[in-house]
């Protein structure tokens, strides 16, 4: 084991794991103050359940070996994960799983921004574990863990397609099949706390340093390449983000800032270790067009995807997937691209783009359809209008404690505590 | 003259604003109360600690109307507002002495009359 290697990885996965709490404060400002619970622990349990089932048998499906379309089962349970070499790699194999997991972890809590503050928590956690292991872990497989994406030469350096395609593709999917929260369209959805969404745009940043960078998973020219491009693609997207606003609106926007720092960092995330340094200012300045453009039009539609996942990860993904065949040249570790006259890279592009948004698509509607069918995907309309966080969890972001009497339940109870019967517990025909 | 003072649902409060803006009620206060009335309790727990919350957010609305005015608004509140649950809140409505609009030094009826610019 390289101990150098090893040591960036090791932080990288750490950096990594900080983005699923990140995102939690990015979509919890987001949100109405009676949802801010339930918003952040949708990104939260995700580093415990999507977590829980990589290790099981999401990361063997991805990265053991097996077909083109999905990998073995050789390594579920984490079988032959130890301190020896991952293969081909200078870092140990327990470390590559931890740093895979934090993906995994991160791209199912994605979704969850299009679904908020109306689904019933338990649904959720279905959903959460099963699209995980249906489509993220073969579409990981695909990419990089010797399966036909990655043979074709298709690009995707740190994960643009595997993660935030994905993630776009099931975020439209899922706010389809869920649907609008009851008084979408009627009633105008304002962030409760643009601060906290800020805080987590910046740690959001901070992290990727760790996604991007540590894609690398060595110490070398790339990796540098690769964390440059990762700080370069969203300083463009911030500063182009606010022109378009500045012409449109005549000012700048803090929450408009904050997405677009998102949205230059899902641009670059395939292309940053093909790219050269201008070539992630341009495409963190190109991203910020469509998907300004995207989440400009989203808000007239009837589309309830609350939080623009299709808008910022979908859109983002797409145009940062297409314009790494753009830029990716010899000169900065890639083949040559299109700017290069090479048709080729931008195509296979396409190719790719289009496979993982019709698996995801069809995958995703199926595993919804089956969990409509067993159980009810929403909360009803009262809990959601009085606030998921009561309803669902028992608590309140914000209580100031007036008008709490203390219930001294015995420890052995389950549920309620007796002589009272709380809303959330109560049946419904 | 009346003041007409209203507690309901903070999430009903929207479509009470729309209700009153049709019936052509302008000027209103609303604040962020806390109140207690005959719902169920719903019981929250934070870590060892279970609490039954015995007050419920509610928001209160304090509109002065002339008396022609009064029914109007009181129909668009209760259109707003009702869900049918306990816990849809109430209606007072309170006899008023006297009214100035500070801007002008109006009074009464002419200091609750919308201005029309």
């Amino acid at each position: 084991m390289n101990p150098v290697d090893t040591l960036f990885v090791l932080v990288a996965t750490a950096l990594v794991l900080l983005m699923t709490p990140a995102l939690a404060l990015f979509y919890g400002g987001l949100v109405r103050a009676k949802s801010i619970l339930n918003t952040m622990m949708m990104s939260l349990v995700a580093a415990g359940l999507v977590g829980l089932v990589w290790a099981a048998v999401g990361y063997s499906l991805a990265f053991a070996p097996g077909s083109e379309f999905v990998g073995g089962l050789g390594h579920a349970l984490l079988a032959g994960v130890d301190l020896e070499l991952r293969s081909g790699k200078t870092i140990p194999h327990l470390l590559f799983f931890a740093y895979q997991g934090t993906f995994a972890i991160l791209t199912a809590a994605l979704i969850s921004g299009a679904i908020v503050e109306r689904m019933r928590f338990p649904a959720y956690l279905a959903f959460l574990a099963s699209w995980s292991l249906v489509v993220y872990a073969p579409v990981a497989h695909w990419v990089w863990g010797g399966g036909w994406m990655e043979r074709l030469g298709i690009l995707d350096f740190a994960g643009g397609t595997v993660v935030h395609i994905t993630a776009g593709t099931a975020a439209y999917v899922a706010a389809t099949m869920v649907g609008p929260r009851h008084d979408h369209g009627r009633q105008a959805y304002l962030p409760h706390n643009v601060p906290m969404m800020l805080t987590g745009a910046a740690l959001l940043w901070f992290g990727w340093i760790g996604f991007n960078g540590g894609s690398a998973l060595a110490v070398n020219g790339t990796a540098v390449q690769a964390t440059v491009n990762t700080i370069l693609a969203p300083i463009a997207a911030v500063v182009t983000w606010m022109a378009l606003e500045f012409r449109r609106l005549g000012r700048a926007t803090a929450v408009g800032a904050g997405t677009a720092i998102v949205v230059g960092l899902v641009g670059i995330t395939p292309a940053c270790g093909f790219v050269s340094p201008l070539g992630a200012f341009a495409i963190g300045a190109l991203a910020a067009i469509p998907c300004q453009l995207a989440i400009q039009w989203r808000a007239r539609t009837a589309l309830d995807d609350s939080l623009d996942v299709v808008g910022a990860h979908g859109t983002g993904g797409i145009v940062g997937a297409l314009l790494t065949g753009v830029f990716t040249t010899a000169a900065w570790g890639g083949p040559p691209g299109l700017l290069e006259g090479a048709v080729r890279p931008l195509l296979l592009q396409l190719l790719g783009v289009a496979a993982t948004i019709a698996w995801t698509a069809v995958a995703t509607w199926a595993i919804l359809l089956v969990l409509r069918a067993l159980t009810s995907l929403r909360i009803d309309p009262r809990d959601e209008a009085a606030g998921i966080d009561v309803h669902q969890h028992g608590e309140e972001g914000y209580s100031d404690g007036e008008g709490a009497i203390l219930v001294l339940a015995p420890l052995t109870s389950r549920g309620s505590p007796r002589g009272t019967t709380p809303r959330s517990t109560r049946r419904r025909a | 003259m009346k003041l007409v003072v209203a507690i309901i649902r903070p999430e009903r409060l929207t479509a009470v604003l729309e209700a009153l803006y049709r019936a052509e009620v302008r000027g209103m206060t609303v604040s962020k109360v806390q109140g207690h009335g005959g719902e169920t309790d719903h019981v929250e727990t934070y870590r060892g600690t279970t609490v039954k919350m015995e007050l419920q957010g509610k928001v209160r609305l304090e509109i002065g109307v002339s008396e022609s005015f009064v029914q109007p608004t009181i129909d668009a509140i209760v259109s707003g507002a009702r869900t049918g649950e306990v816990g849809d809140g109430k209606i007072f409505v309170l006899p008023v002495q006297r009214i100035v609009r500070i801007r002008t030094g109006e009074e009464d009826g002419a200091a609750v009359t919308p201005v029309s610019e």
